[in-house]
C-alpha cells in the first residue's frame, strides 16, 4: 500500500505544497490526482463536486496540469508546436495559437517565445514551457513534482517568482519538494506526508525547517557539514589537460571538456559545481574509461590509467555513484544479489577465478542490506521492484564494500530521503577519514558545500572558477554556474545579510 | 520476510510456465477451430494424434527431431540473452553443415579423429559465418538482424555454386542426387538401436552437454554474468567493465559455433552426406523454440520435443484425411501466441512484485510507528 487514509485540502488561489521522504507516497498521490493511478478507496472533490479520474484527460478536463519532473518536450520542434501537440483542437495550430501562448505569457510574465526551437533553450525556459503548456489546455491547479531540482538558485527565484503571479491570478498550484527551505519560502500550506500518510498540515510562518524535518521523518535534519580536514598531501588522482571532442552528426566538432585538470588528495573531497549538461558526465566518464579522452592524462595511485579498461580501473579501487542509476547503476530486472555482484564481478566475494561464488554474494547481499538499510523484504526481488532511494543505497553499500580509494560520486543523494541522504554522507565521511579520495558531483548545492573540501565550477566543458567552501554561499556559486563570475571566487561580505535571510 | 520472498519465487515460477500453457492452449482452441472449418472432426484428430505421438517409433523419431531442434534453439538462445537477434542461424548451420561434410568425406583418419575434426570444422565455420555480422556490427554498426539475413543467402548462393559435380560435390549413383563425397563408416557417430522403434541418434548426448553448458556458462561463471548483463542493460554494463564491442563480437560467435553443430545428427547419424536435400529453415525453427523456451536450457527442451511432436503426428494426419497445413496453424499460433503471452506475463510480474514489496514495507514501517503511539 503506498498510500493510505490521505486528507488535503488545497484551497483556491494558494501554493500548497506537499513535503515527505522519498518513497512516503507523494509521486503515487499525484499519480492519483492526475488520474494516473486509481485510488482503492476515499474520494477526490473539485470545487465542491466529487470527481473520478480514470485518464489524465480527465483530471484536465476538471482543469488540473501536471508539470512533470522530466520534462516531456520534443527538442526539433518549436515552443509553439510544442505546446499545441495533442491539444490542438483548442486553439488551432496558427496564428490563434501564437496569440494564446503570448497572452498566457504576458499574463504570468513567463516570457516565453513561441517561435524558438526547443533544443534553443535552457534548463529554465523549458521549465517555463511546461508550465504554459499545462495553462493552455486550462488548467486551473497546476501540479509540480520537483520542479526546482534542475534549476540553481536564482532560477528557483524567478520560478518562485512565477509561481506567485499563478497564485495572484487565482490560480492554485500544488508544489513537490523535499527541500524544505524552498518550500517554507514559496508556500502558503505544506502538507506532510509521511509512509503513504498525511501527518499534518502547517503554515510556514511559525513553523522551522527543522520542525517540518521533524515532521517529514520523526528525527533530526542532518547536515552535510564535515568536521576536521583529512586532506592528506599524498596525490591519488591527477588529470592534466584532459581534452575531448565529439564529432556531432552535422560534422561539426564540440569540445566536450577543455583542458581539465586537478588534483585529489587522498582523503580529500573535490566538489565540482554545474549546471548540468556542462561537461560533469563527460569528465566522470572519461575517468571512469567509458570514454576515451583525446588528449591529456588520468594518473590514479601514480599509475597513468588515461587508455585502461574501465574493469582494470575498477580492480585499481576506483567506486563509483552513477547520475542516472537506472541506466548506469543497476540491472532493473535483475534481483538485488545480481545487482551486488554489477561491476565488481571478478572481485571477491563475488567471484573465484572464472567462476560466480553465488553463496558469498547473496550473504554478502545481506549484508550490505543491513549495514545500509535498504528497505527491502528479501534479496531476491528485483532491483525495479525498490524505491529510488533504496536503490540508491544499495549502489552505494555495493561501492563502499569494495574498499575503493577513489569514490566518483554523482549526485550522491538525489531522489534519497532524508535519513537516507545523513547514513551516505556519513558513509562517505567515514571512508574519507580512512584515505578516501571523491570527487563529488552534485546539483544540490549545500551537499557540495557542506561536504568538499575543495570545489570548483564546471561551466562548458571548462573549470571555470575555484571557492573555498568554509566561506561560500550558494548564491555565489550559483552565478558561477551560469558563467557570470569566473576564477577564484571570494565570499563578498555585503551579501551575508541576504545569505541570512535566505536561510530563513 | 523469508515466506515473501518464497512466495515471489514460486509466483514467478508459476507466472513463467503459465505463459506457454496459455500459448499451447490457445493453440488447440485455434486448431479445432480450423478442423471444424474444414468440415472435420477435431476431437479424432487430436486423440490420434496423441496415440500416435505417443508410440515407441514415434518417440525415437521425436528426440532425434529435437536434438537437432534443441542445438538451434541454444544458437539462437545465446544470441538472445545478449539482445541480439542472430536470424543468421539457418546459413550458419547450412554452411558449416557443408563444409564438415566435405571435409569428413575427405578425411580417410580413424573415427575418433575424424569425427571430432569433423565437428570442430563446423563450429568453426558457423562460428566465422556469425563473426561476419559480429564484426560488422561493431565496427560499422550494422544490425546484426540485416547482416545474417543478407548471409543466409549468401550462404545458399556458395552452396549451390560449390556443390555441383566436379567443384566439391559429385553426382550419385542414382543420377538424380548431387552430393558431397559420403563419410566413411568409421566417421559415423555411435547410435542406440532400439530395436522395431529405430534408432536412436547418438548426437543427443552431444545435444544434452550443450544444454549443460550453456546452463553453466551464462548461470555460473564471470563471462556469463557479463554477457548476461550487457543483454539487460549496455550502458550498465560499459559503465560496470564489460567491454560491449567485444562481448558482441564474442557472443555472435559463440551462437554461430552452436548454430555449427545442428547439422550435425543429420550429417553424423543420418545422412552422411551434405546433397540438395539437406534439411533447411532449421534456423528459423530454432528462434520459435527459443522464444518458446525463454531462453531457458530445460524450456528450450521441452519447445524442442514438442516441436518433434507435431512435425511427427501432424504427417501422420494426413493419411487420416486431414490437411498436412493443419501444422503450420498450430505452429504459427503457439509462435504468436507464446510472443504476446510472456510479454503480458512480464510486465504483470513486475507490476505485481513492486506491488507486494511496497505493501510489505508498509506493513514494517506501520508495526513500530503504532507501538509509538501506543507508548
Amino acid at each position: 500500500m503506498a498510500n493510505k487514509d490521505i486528507d488535503i485540502t488545497v484551497r483556491t488561489g494558494t501554493v500548497h505544497a506537499l513535503c515527505g521522504e522519498n518513497g512516503a507516497g507523494k509521486s503515487t498521490l499525484m499519480k492519483i490526482l492526475y488520474g494516473m493511478q486509481q485510488p482503492d478507496e476515499g474520494t477526490i472533490t473539485v470545487n465542491g463536486e466529487t470527481v473520478t479520474f480514470h485518464t489524465p484527460a480527465d483530471a484536465i478536463a476538471r482543469g488540473i496540469g501536471m508539470v512533470h519532473q522530466h520534462f516531456m518536450l520534443a527538442d526539433n520542434l518549436t515552443v509553439l508546436e510544442n505546446v499545441v501537440l495533442g491539444a490542438e483542437k483548442l486553439y488551432g495550430i496558427g496564428a490563434k495559437a501564437r496569440a494564446k501562448i503570448r497572452e498566457i505569457s504576458d499574463a504570468y510574465s513567463l516570457n516565453v517565445r513561441p517561435d524558438v526551437l526547443l533544443e534553443e533553450l535552457g534548463v529554465a525556459d523549458r521549465q517555463r514551457v511546461e508550465i504554459l503548456k499545462v495553462l493552455y489546455r486550462g488548467a486551473k491547479t497546476l501540479i509540480l513534482d520537483e520542479p526546482t531540482a534542475v534549476l540553481v538558485p536564482q532560477e528557483v527565484d524567478a520560478l518562485f517568482d512565477n509561481l506567485r503571479e499563478l497564485k495572484a491570478e487565482g490560480l492554485t498550484v500544488i508544489f513537490i519538494s523535499h527541500k524544505l527551505g524552498e518550500v517554507l519560502s514559496v508556500a502558503d500550506e505544506i502538507t506532510v506526508i509521511r509512509r503513504g500518510t498525511t501527518v499534518g498540515t502547517v503554515k510556514p510562518a511559525g513553523t522551522t525547517s527543522k520542525q517540518l524535518a521533524e515532521l517529514m521523518v520523526g528525527s533530526e535534519l542532518p547536515t552535510p557539514e564535515t568536521e576536521e580536514s583529512t586532506v592528506t598531501d599524498v596525490p591519488l588522482l591527477k588529470l592534466d589537460g584532459l581534452r575531448l571532442a565529439q564529432t556531432d552528426l552535422d560534422g561539426i566538432e564540440r569540445i566536450i571538456l577543455d583542458d581539465i585538470s586537478f588534483t585529489i588528495h587522498q582523503g580529500e573531497v573535490l566538489g565540482i559545481a554545474g549546471v548540468e549538461g556542462n561537461g560533469q558526465s563527460e569528465l566522470v566518464e572519461a575517468i571512469m574509461g567509458i570514454r576515451n579522452p583525446d588528449t591529456g592524462t588520468v594518473t590514479l595511485d601514480g599509475t597513468d590509467i588515461s587508455h585502461v579498461p574501465t574493469r582494470h580501473r575498477r580492480e585499481a579501487g576506483v567506486g563509483y555513484i552513477p547520475e542516472d542509476r537506472h541506466r548506469h547503476g543497476l540491472l532493473l530486472e535483475a534481483p538485488l544479489w545480481e545487482n551486488r555482484i554489477l561491476g565488481h564481478v571478478t572481485e571477491k566475494p563475488n567471484s573465484r577465478g572464472q567462476l560466480l561464488d553465488i553463496k558469498a554474494a547473496r550473504t554478502d547481499t545481506e549484508r550490505i542490506i543491513k549495514a545500509y538499510d535498504v528497505r527491502t523484504p528479501g534479496i531476491d526481488v528485483t532491483a525495479a521492484s525498490l524505491s529510488g532511494g533504496n536503490q540508491q543505497k544499495l549502489i552505494v553499500g555495493r561501492e563502499m564494500s569494495h574498499a575503493p580509494k577513489l569514490l566518483i560520486a554523482a549526485h550522491p543523494t538525489r531522489g534519497v530521503d532524508v535519513g537516507a541522504q545523513a547514513a551516505i554522507w556519513d558513509h562517505i565521511r567515514e571512508a574519507r577519514r580512512e584515505g578516501l579520495a571523491v570527487l563529488l558531483i552534485s546539483a544540490d548545492l549545500d551537499e557540495l558545500i557542506g561536504l568538499s573540501d575543495t570545489l570548483r565550477v564546471m561551466y562548458r566543458g571548462r573549470l571555470v572558477a575555484d571557492a573555498d567552501p568554509a566561506t561560500i554561499t550558494p548564491e555565489e556559486l550559483g552565478s558561477a554556474m551560469t558563467g557570470a563570475a569566473t576564477g577564484h571566487l571570494e565570499h563578498a561580505e555585503d551579501s551575508a545579510a541576504d545569505d541570512e535571510d535566505d536561510a530563513r | 520476510m523469508n515466506k515473501l520472498t518464497q512466495r515471489i519465487d514460486k509466483e514467478r515460477l508459476l507466472l513463467g510456465i503459465a505463459a506457454p500453457l496459455l500459448a499451447v492452449v490457445a493453440a488447440v482452441v485455434v486448431t479445432t477451430l480450423v478442423i471444424l472449418a474444414t468440415g472435420k472432426n477435431p476431437g479424432a484428430a487430436f486423440s490420434d494424434m496423441l496415440t500416435y505421438g505417443s508410440a515407441s517409433d514415434s518417440q525415437v523419431y521425436i528426440l532425434n527431431k529435437a536434438t537437432t531442434y534443441y542445438l538451434a534453439g541454444v544458437a539462437v538462445a545465446i544470441g538472445f540473452r545478449m539482445n541480439l537477434f542472430n536470424i543468421g542461424v539457418d546459413g550458419q548451420y547450412r554452411i558449416a553443415a557443408f563444409f564438415a561434410a566435405v571435409l569428413g568425406g575427405a578425411l580417410t583418419t580413424p573415427g575418433w579423429i575424424s569425427i571430432p575434426l569433423i565437428i570442430l570444422c563446423a563450429m568453426g565455420t558457423g562460428a566465422v559465418w556469425a563473426g561476419i555480422a559480429g564484426v560488422l556490427k561493431v565496427t560499422r554498426g550494422v544490425s546484426e538482424v540485416i547482416s545474417t539475413i543478407m548471409l543466409n543467402s549468401i550462404a545458399t548462393a556458395i552452396i549451390a555454386y560449390l556443390l555441383q559435380p566436379g567443384k566439391l560435390a559429385e553426382l550419385q549413383a542414382g543420377g538424380t542426387v548431387v552430393s558431397t563425397k559420403p563419410l566413411p563408416s568409421s566417421s559415423h557417430f555411435f547410435q542406440i538401436d532400439t530395436g522395431a522403434a529405430g534408432v536412436l541418434w547418438g548426437f543427443i548426448v552431444i545435444a544434452v552437454l550443450v544444454g549443460i553448458a550453456y546452463w553453466f556458462v551464462l548461470g555460473r561463471t564471470r563471462f556469463g554474468f557479463d554477457l548476461r548483463t550487457v543483454g539487460q542493460s549496455e550502458s550498465a554494463a560499459a559503465a560496470s567493465g564489460v567491454s560491449v564491442k567485444r562481448m558482441i563480437a564474442t557472443s555472435m560467435l559463440i551462437s554461430g559455433a552452436v548454430a555449427g553443430l545442428i547439422g550435425m545428427p543429420t550429417l553424423l547419424n543420418d545422412s552422411h552426406q551434405f546433397s540438395n536435400d539437406f534439411p533447411t529453415g532449421i534456423g528459423f525453427t530454432g528462434i520459435a523454440i527459443a522464444l518458446l523456451g525463454r531462453n531457458n536450457p530445460v524450456g528450450i527442451a521441452l519447445g524442442a520435443l514438442l516441436w518433434g511432436f507435431l512435425e511427427r503426428t501432424t504427417n501422420h494426419l494426413e493419411f487420416e484425411g486431414y490437411d498436412k497445413e493443419i501444422l503450420g496453424v498450430i505452429q504459427g499460433v503457439i509462435v504468436l501466441c507464446v510472443v504476446i503471452a510472456y510479454e503480458v506475463v512480464r510486465r504483470y510480474g513486475l507490476k505485481r512484485q513492486q506491488q507486494r514489496v511496497g505493501a510489505e514495507l508498509a506493513a514494517q514501517a506501520a508495526a513500530p510507528t503504532q507501538k509509538q503511539e501506543v507508548a
